[in-house]
Parts: C-alpha cells; sequence; structure tokens
C-alpha cells in the first residue's frame, strides 16, 4: 500500500476506564500495518481527545471503551466534532458494546465497532478501505 | 535432605527413557507424527511430550515441599486445607445505587455465599464523586457508586459486620473507604477489633496493569503505610493490602510475569512499611494476594504452588521474618474474565469450572468464578446463581476437597513448578538491579513485557497457533444472544441527587475544618488515617478528600506506552 503511510489514526481512551490492553493491541497492529498511530494514554475527556485530533491533523479516531460508558463518549465526541467543524474525521471504536447500543451508535456516525473477538487484520482492512473510499469522494467533488 | 529418588534409580530410569525413545516413540513418530510441532503452555512455554522422575531429579521433599503447613508451604498453608475449612466463596458484586447493590448482597448471602467483595463504579475508583464532570455517563455502570458515608451505610444495611467478612477492591482511595467501613461498623455497635475483611489498596499493581491511579508513586505508598500502621494496631483482623497478579494477567501477562511482577509488588511493599519503621513480623502476616486462574490448568496449578515457595523464601531469607504467618502466602483467586467469550457465552460456564479447579487444587483460600455474561455487562442474578453453584459442585460433588494438594508430586506438576519459579526469580532478579519495583515501574520494564506478551498472544490468536473455542475454532452462524443487566441512565440522576442531598445536610464549617486537616497531614507526613476517619464520620465525600491530597501530592499521569 503506498499510501498507507499518509494515514493517521489516533487510538484514544476516553473515560475513567484503564483497561488499555485492547487499545495498545489494536495501535501495535495498525502501527505495525504501516499507518502513523497516536496513542492519547489513558483517562481522557472527549474534548481532550478532539482537541488533540484536530491539532495531529487525523484521519481516524478509535475510542476504545471498556466501562459502559459508551452511550455517553461516543455521542459527545462526535458532537465536539461537530463544533470544531473536523466531522471529516471518521470515528470507529472497540470495546464492550452491547448489540442494541451498537445499531444506536451507528445511526449517531460511529463507522464501525470492534466487540470482543474481533481481529486486528479486521481493524485494518476497515481502516485501508474506509480511507480509500473517503478519498475517491474528496477527489469526485 | 530428603531427596526424592537415589542416583542409581535416577540412572535406571535415564536409560529406560532414552530405550524407549529409541525403541517405541520413534516408531510411532514415524508412522504417525503429532498434530503440532510445538505444544506450549497458553505462556508460550514449550511442554514436555512426558514427565518422569529425572525432570524432578533435584527435588526435595523437606526442601521443596513439606507436609501442608509446613515451610515453605508449597503444598499448602494448612495443616487440614479444606477438610477444616471449604475456601471462601466471595463473589465480586456492585452496580448501579447502593440500594441495588445491597440488594444483591443479600440476595448471594441467602443463597450460601459466605463473603462479600464489592465492585466500585469508576469515579469512586479514580477519587471523583457522582456530581463530577469526569463522572458523567460512568456513574453505576461498571460497580456500586459511593461518594460519602451515606452510601456505605445503604451498602451495608442489614448485614452485620462482625460476622461477614468483606473484600473491597479499591486502591487510591483504600484508606477512605476503610475509614467509612469502620464508621459504618462502629454504627452497628461492632468494635473495630471484630471487623475483618481485605483492601485491594494495591497501588503498584495500578501502575503496571489496571490503571486506576491518582497520586504519584511515593505519595500513594506513604498512604498506604499510613493505613498499615493504622490497621495493625486498631484493626487486628483487617488484610490491609491484597497484592494482586489478577489485574497483572487480564493485561496480558504470561503466568510467570503475573508471579514474578505480583511479588516484586510485594517486596515493595515489606520494604516500605520497614524503611517506614513497622518491624516486619507486626505487618505481614495481614498481606495476601489475589491470582488470576486462567485455562492452562497444570500451569496455573505449578503457579499457585510456586507462589507459596517463592513467598515463603523472601519473607524468611530477605526480610528475616520469624513468624510463620508472616511467610506463608495466602490468596484470593479470580477465574480469568480475559478468557470468557461474547460468542456462544454458555460454554463460559465450562470455562470458569476448569478455572476454578486448578485454584482449587493449587490451595486457594477465597474464589470468585466469573459469571458467563461478564464479558458482556455486569452479571445478572441467574448468571451469578450460576457461577456461584460452580464452586458449590466442586466443594460438595467433585472429591476435590477431600485431599489436600493431589497433584503434588505429579512429575509434570513438580517441573513445572520448579521451571515457573525460576522464570519468576530471573524477572525478580532484573527488577533487584534495576533498583526495585518503582524504578522498574518508572522505566516502564513490567508495562512493556506484558504489552509485548498480549500483542504476541493476540497475534498467534490471528495466526492459528493459539486457540478460542468459538472464536476462532469451533464457530456457530447463528449465535442467539442472552439476557444481560442493563444500568439505567437515571441512576447517574438518581445518586446525584442523593449526593447534594448529604452535602446540603452537612455542617459546612466542619467540612472545610476537616479538608484543612486533611491537607495539613499530608503536608506533615503525620498519619492520614485517623483524620479520614474523623472526616467521613461527617459526611465529607470521597472526592473532597481525595482533592485535599492532589493539591499536595499532584497527579501520575500515563506515560502511554504502546
Amino acid at each position: 500500500m503506498s499510501n498507507t503511510a499518509k494515514i493517521r489514526v489516533m487510538v484514544a481512551k476516553p473515560g475513567l476506564d484503564g483497561h488499555d490492553r485492547g487499545a495498545k493491541v489494536v495501535a501495535r497492529a495498525l502501527r505495525d500495518a504501516g499507518f502513523e498511530v497516536i496513542y492519547t494514554g489513558l483517562h481522557q475527556t472527549p474534548e481532550m481527545i478532539v482537541s488533540a485530533a484536530v491539532q495531529e491533523d487525523v484521519d481516524f479516531i478509535g475510542l476504545s471503551v471498556m466501562s459502559g460508558a459508551h452511550m455517553y463518549l461516543f455521542p459527545r465526541l462526535l458532537d465536539l466534532l461537530k463544533e470544531k467543524n473536523a466531522s471529516d474525521i471518521i470515528v470507529f471504536g472497540g470495546g464492550i458494546v452491547p448489540d442494541d447500543d451498537k445499531e444506536k451508535l451507528y445511526k449517531a456516525g460511529v463507522a464501525a465497532l470492534f466487540t470482543p473477538g474481533a481481529r486486528t487484520q479486521d481493524i485494518i482492512e476497515f481502516v485501508r478501505n474506509t480511507f480509500q473510499t473517503k478519498d475517491k469522494n474528496v477527489s469526485n467533488s | 535432605m530428603s531427596r526424592l529418588y537415589s542416583k542409581d534409580a535416577l540412572q535406571a530410569i535415564i536409560e529406560q527413557k532414552e530405550k524407549w525413545t529409541v525403541d517405541e516413540l520413534a516408531a510411532v513418530l514415524n508412522k504417525r507424527p503429532e498434530i503440532r510441532e510445538r505444544f506450549t503452555t497458553l505462556s508460550d512455554v514449550p511442554v514436555e511430550r512426558v514427565y518422569s522422575p529425572d525432570d524432578v531429579a533435584d527435588l526435595d521433599y523437606e526442601r521443596d515441599l513439606g507436609m501442608p503447613g509446613q515451610y515453605p508451604f508449597t503444598r499448602g498453608i494448612q495443616p487440614t486445607m479444606y477438610r477444616g475449612r471449604l475456601w471462601t466463596m466471595r463473589q465480586f458484586a456492585g452496580f448501579g445505587t447502593p440500594e441495588d447493590t445491597n440488594a444483591r448482597y443479600h440476595y448471594l448471602l441467602k443463597n450460601g455465599q459466605t463473603g462479600l467483595s464489592v465492585a466500585f463504579h469508576y469515579p469512586t475508583l479514580m477519587g471523583y464523586d457522582s456530581d463530577s464532570p469526569r463522572s458523567r455517563g460512568e456513574v453505576g455502570k461498571c460497580g456500586v457508586a459511593i461518594d460519602t458515608l451515606r452510601d456505605m451505610e445503604v451498602l451495608f444495611d442489614g448485614i452485620p459486620l462482625d460476622k461477614i467478612t468483606t473484600s473491597m477492591t479499591i486502591n487510591p482511595p483504600a484508606s477512605i473507604l476503610l475509614a467509612m467501613y469502620l464508621v459504618v461498623a462502629e454504627k452497628q455497635g461492632v468494635p473495630w477489633d471484630r471487623v475483618g475483611g481485605t483492601c485491594q489498596n494495591d497501588i503498584l499493581k495500578e501502575y503496571i496493569a489496571q490503571k486506576s491511579w491518582i497520586f504519584p508513586p511515593h505519595p500513594s505508598l506513604r498512604l498506604i503505610t499510613d493505613m498499615i500502621g493504622f490497621a495493625t494496631e486498631h484493626v487486628p483482623r483487617w488484610n490491609t493490602i491484597s497484592i494482586s497478579g489478577y489485574h497483572i494477567r487480564e493485561a496480558g501477562s504470561t503466568a510467570a510475569q503475573e508471579l514474578a511482577f505480583t511479588l516484586a509488588d510485594g517486596i515493595g511493599y515489606v520494604q516500605a512499611c520497614v524503611d517506614a519503621g513497622l518491624d516486619v513480623d507486626s505487618f505481614a502476616g495481614r498481606l495476601s494476594y489475589f491470582f488470576n486462574s486462567h485455562n492452562d490448568f497444570l500451569e496455573e496449578v505449578a503457579k499457585f504452588r510456586a507462589a507459596r515457595r517463592m513467598w515463603a523464601r523472601i519473607m524468611r531469607e530477605r526480610f528475616k521474618a520469624k513468624n510463620p504467618r508472616s511467610w506463608m502466602c495466602r490468596f484470593h483467586t479470580q477465574t480469568a474474565g480475559c478468557s470468557l467469550t461474547a460468542q456462544q457465552p454458555y460454554i463460559n460456564v465450562v470455562r470458569t469450572t476448569v478455572q476454578a479447579m486448578a485454584a482449587v487444587l493449587g490451595g486457594t483460600q477465597s474464589l470468585h468464578t466469573n459469571s458467563l455474561d461478564e464479558t458482556l455487562a455486569l452479571p445478572t442474578e441467574q448468571a451469578v446463581t450460576i457461577a456461584l453453584r460452580t464452586q458449590q459442585i466442586i466443594a460438595e460433588e467433585s472429591g476435590l476437597a477431600n485431599t489436600i494438594d493431589p497433584l503434588g508430586g505429579s512429575y509434570a506438576v513438580e517441573a513445572m513448578t520448579n521451571r515457573i519459579e525460576q522464570e519468576a526469580w530471573d524477572y525478580i532478579g532484573k527488577i533487584d538491579e534495576m533498583g526495585g519495583i518503582i524504578p522498574a515501574i518508572e522505566n516502564g520494564f513490567p508495562q512493556k513485557e506484558i504489552a509485548d506478551a498480549a500483542y504476541k498472544y493476540q497475534r498467534q490468536l490471528e495466526t492459528g497457533d493459539k486457540h478460542m473455542v468459538g472464536v476462532t475454532k469451533y464457530v456457530t452462524e447463528d449465535d442467539p444472544g442472552i439476557p444481560t443487566l442493563y444500568i439505567d441512565e437515571m441512576k447517574e440522576t438518581e445518586q446525584v441527587a442523593n449526593l447534594q442531598k448529604v452535602k446540603a445536610e452537612r455542617d459546612p464549617v466542619a467540612v472545610a475544618r476537616h479538608i484543612e486537616i486533611l491537607r495539613k497531614a499530608a503536608e506533615s507526613g503525620e498519619n492520614t488515617m485517623p483524620h479520614i476517619i474523623n472526616a467521613v464520620r461527617d459526611y465529607v465525600s470521597l472526592q473532597e478528600i481525595c482533592d485535599a491530597f492532589r493539591s499536595v501530592f499532584g497527579e501520575y499521569k500515563d506515560p502511554a506506552y504502546i
């Protein structure tokens, strides 16, 4: 993938949840796949994440939430991106998200959710494919 | 010296093994190769085809095993083990408001549970009240919301604190929760010297693995030694730290790393207390351990046995403890949450059963068995009942509790016990060279070792070297869901209203005075514990106390290693 190196992904841990095994494994896998990965570290507020994402000019934000607070954190992040005119940043996520909540979050604008058992390879392909589609949309417009 | 095998006997066994390898094994392997090239434990340690006496040639019964209740306690810490008393069945529980969780406790006790274990929600774990902006979306989700003494009064309503012991999974604010617990006991008319239980209070593994921290390492250790000093004098039945490998394993470590980093944390605490002027035998008997029981049955049994032998040597040889109780590694076990699958969740009952058996055969003092739905949510009443019944079946039906350390003397288990012990000593040696566990944590050493192991395991799952049933193999297309517990967003509103009512009814002058006293104690180095007790008695909130300490100690920030 020649243009992979340009793709910038922020892996973020919002809220008070300290479970970072998944976030770190995904961050490493994305880095090993050739993307530029920025890891926020733990205990970030949505405001901190959005401000860092805008500053770092990322293409994707991947939120990892294991605490059950996903129905607050994802919508809050999407609202803040809108406020900052940064809705072109694609938001995806992972963690413990029940099926009913998944549907609601997709409707709210989350592009993909990877729950327990997901392969890092699927996450890599999601980022690569979504970026290509997004790129095409931009050049067609 | 009580070597198990004479030189002549060993020589004969080695010759027999060689002959068998050439004459019989080679022919079978030639005809039918084994199903894998490499056989390894879950931690990716190679496992032999068969173990025989030559694999444990140096085993010395008296030196390495001993009888149950005898140094080095490899076979168990008591002479009768489960024949004298079964392990404590202690299910970790907490959700929503204190009212919700109090009802669950009464349900569990009615169903034969023998001890309580409190799961706090994230704001409490991190030192925030439910009305803090940092708590938005998190109230009651991962555990029960506790802001003030009022909440602890409700949580233990109708539960006699002189009869039931309670384990509290709480770390940076541990002294505050213990203070609230003691005041609740006081109000029940139970003297402090009759209160029994455990605070996790293990900040070192927070930096390493679970990551619920507030203050930097040195002030955190100071709060811990304050609490140990206080409890040693006033709450003699309280286990002051539960030195935890559980979260290290859940973060992706191997079994040997879990053992090594946990014992290294234990060494760190004992050293800190000794440095603070405490006599080792005055507090060491109240330190306890908490381990994970993961999928690889024999490796786990070996880990538990090695833990007892190593801690006994550390306490007796390194710290020169004299009281045999100080040498004993008493531990709680929880089955491995990270082994559970969201796919085909009913099969989690089987995983948990195997893990619970390893814990019992490993000689645990108490046990939490995970519920089948815990990879999806906090457990429902039905799911937690199955988990509790799993322990009851092992205790009452399986026969495993009838004889002590029945796997002791197995060539395989003894060889694995030696092997895992050696690997753990190597790690502890490295940590000592770094200047102890705090510099090692500051260098990110255990954190990076664990992240490497977690990544390696994920790669192995994806390349097919390792398997998870229902996820990488034996996948079901049509996987029906299961009912799960949902914590209503209204719980947050309810809890915030409770807190505001408490705050409105307090004496603001007294609150301000307590906060000032706490700040001064933090600055001066005076024991903080008595002041915390006085503060919670007047309903000063958890966050108000933590904020007073934050203003003196500062906060720890994630170094964010990938």
